[in-house]
């Protein structure tokens, strides 16, 4: 491994996010803070939602804005890269294995989802104070389904970014993304599912579920909450099968 | 210390479509390949047994038409195409085991600019300074340097996409350069250029090979090639055809003058006495009633081979003459025009 190489990769994605900067944060936080706002605020404000349902809503919508960012952040710019144009060569070229060059990829994108969750927090919270109730008794291990939370973000970026061309990427958001948030468990908890026994069976091949439960076990246990052992099987799972498929397809598409 | 470049029976074929830089490649097969059931895969052979000995220190051009494997060779000797079978080095280092060292040695234009579309030019030249290690005031006073050798300066805060083809040829060039790589890999490297800009190019390949670096070019540019290499592989689908000096190899055409005639009708009998022209090394039957002749004199030969059509009542309709040239060669060993 070639550390000044690969520290100059961060460096390059970190140049690019910060002249990037405002359609970086409209693209992160518009979405998550919109629905905030409806369902926290409106919804709550007229009685159609309880008022503990802000408390419930904060974690999913952090898990939705970690994974939304980290995928983005991860296969745009790969799905452009290897295209026509073959931006990414210069970085193939560079003196240190190929694989490194897909693991800067993921570690750039883990940085960015860690940073839209911690932002996203106090945005949401003050869009939704007062009532939020966030109990922050075990913030290492909140700060360990965190990290898990970012890198399985960015690991599916890889993975996406590398699987999808440039054309099909509209069916990638229709097919992939908008199924896994709504079937992810983020506006509501897993437990809410009980009535439908096969559907909550079945969500679980979906790592958004482990993602929004695990930040909602941390962050408001008092909710009813996947345990947390579950929690970190299904993360640490989908993140080494993530890790593997992505740099099997970044192999595939890297060297013809 | 430069390295040479040696390739031993190396061998390319895609059963998916070959990458735009390595051009559709040789020829289609649907042969073999059956996989479940399914339709057979096309099959394309990119190279087919390619073995060179390129000398550190050399400009050595690989001279064909689209899709004879140029690039695909390229492709592997840098590291982006697994050959299907034998070996490459660049200097000692085997290129697929060694990969991380090959890539410390070689600087690579690829035929399409593939410049970072998010990076200015001075970035773009800066970061990939820094990819390969070198310090911060290095990688800016190079960068600078270069982006004034290739006329970019007034350009080199802005980002790349909005630039004309040549000036992104032109800094594809220089960032290849940044790390003064031992060995220059140029795929078409004058391939939409204006001529000055040609002209500029040549000298600065010239300059870096005079300062005892190895360059690779490939080009389907006779005059390029005459005119930079020290010698020179004929390549087409995927095989060397001939391998030599620009002087060698046009003196390895018989006569060294191409003639080719057309006449109004298919005479064997007017052939045969073609043969016997003064000068005349060697006659080639081609499409359409014409014929190759290859001779050791171009335009005093029209009048005897006018004479002899007359002789034989077969109109003589077209002459062309060609002077001693790689096309020639090219046209003797394959039977097709490399503009073809």
């Amino acid at each position: 491994m070639n550390y000044k190489a690969f520290i100059a990769m961060l460096a390059r994605d970190v140049r690019v996010a910060r002249r990037n900067i405002v359609a970086l944060l409209f693209q992160t936080f518009l979405q998550p803070l919109m629905f905030v706002f409806i369902f926290g605020r409106v919804m709550v404000g007229s009685g159609y939602m309880p008022p503990s349902y802000k408390s419930l809503l904060l974690p999913g919508i952090m898990a939705l804005s970690m994974v939304g960012t980290g995928i983005w952040a991860v296969a745009m710019p790969l799905i452009g890269e290897f295209q026509f144009t073959r931006e990414i060569e210069d970085r193939l070229l560079a003196p240190m294995d190929i694989s490194w060059v897909a693991i800067e990829k993921v570690v750039a994108g883990t940085l960015q989802a860690l940073a839209a969750g911690i932002m996203v927090i106090p945005a949401a919270w003050l869009l939704l104070r007062p009532g939020v109730d966030l109990s922050l008794h075990r913030p290492i291990l909140f700060a360990v389904v965190a990290l898990l939370v970012a890198l399985f973000s960015a690991c599916g970026g890889l993975a996406l970014g590398c699987s999808v061309e440039q054309t099909h990427i509209g069916l990638m958001f229709s097919l992939v993304v908008a199924p896994m948030i709504f079937f992810g468990c983020t506006y509501y908890p897993w437990s809410a599912l009980a009535n439908f026994p096969i559907m909550q069976k079945a969500v679980l091949v979906n790592p958004l579920v482990y993602a929004s439960e695990g930040l909602r076990a941390t962050l408001v246990p008092q909710f009813p909450h996947l345990s947390l052992l579950a929690v970190f099987v299904g993360l640490l799972g989908f993140n080494a099968l993530l890790l593997t498929v992505g740099l099997r397809q970044f192999h595939k598409k890297a060297v013809s | 210390m430069a390295a040479g470049i040696r390739t031993s029976e190396l061998r390319k074929v895609y059963n998916t479509a070959p990458p735009l830089a390595a051009g559709p490649g040789g020829a289609f097969s649907f042969a073999a390949k059956r996989s479940k059931g399914k339709q057979p895969k096309p099959e394309v052979v990119a190279l087919d047994g390619i073995s060179l000995d390129i000398h550190s220190g050399e400009i050595f051009c690989l001279l064909g038409p689209n899709g004879a494997g140029k690039s695909t060779t390229v492709g592997v000797l840098t590291t982006r195409v697994k050959p299907t079978a034998g070996r490459a080095w660049i200097g000692e280092h085997d290129v697929w085991k060694e990969q991380s060292a090959v890539k410390r040695l070689i600087g690579v234009v690829a035929q399409r600019p593939n410049l970072d579309f998010s990076l200015t030019a001075r970035e773009i030249l800066v970061f990939h300074g820094a990819y390969f290690g070198l310090g911060s005031h290095e990688r800016n006073t190079r960068a600078a340097s270069l982006l004034e050798r290739f006329k970019l300066t007034d350009r080199a805060d802005q980002i790349v996409r909005g630039f004309s083809g040549g000036m992104m040829q032109r800094l594809s060039i220089a960032r290849a350069m940044m790390h003064d790589p031992q060995v220059l890999f140029l795929d078409e490297p004058s391939a939409g250029l204006d001529p000055q800009t040609r002209l500029l190019l040549w000298e600065i390949i010239r300059e870096y090979n005079r300062s005892g670096k190895t360059v690779l070019l490939t080009t389907h540019n006779m005059e390029e090639a005459d005119a930079l290499c020290q010698r020179l592989a004929i390549v087409d689908h995927g095989r060397v055809i001939a391998l030599g000096t620009p002087q060698e190899l046009k003196a390895s055409v018989p006569g060294g003058y191409l003639v080719r005639v057309r006449f109004g009708q298919h005479s064997p009998d007017l052939l045969e006495r073609l043969k016997t022209l003064p000068g005349v090394r060697e006659v080639r039957s081609t499409e359409n009633n014409s014929a190759d002749l290859y001779a050791d004199r171009g335009g005093s030969l029209v009048s005897d081979v006018a004479n002899l059509s007359v002789a034989a009542h077969a109109e003589l309709c077209d002459v062309h003459i060609s002077e001693p040239s790689l096309e020639n060669l090219f046209l003797h060993h394959t039977g097709r025009s490399l503009r073809e």
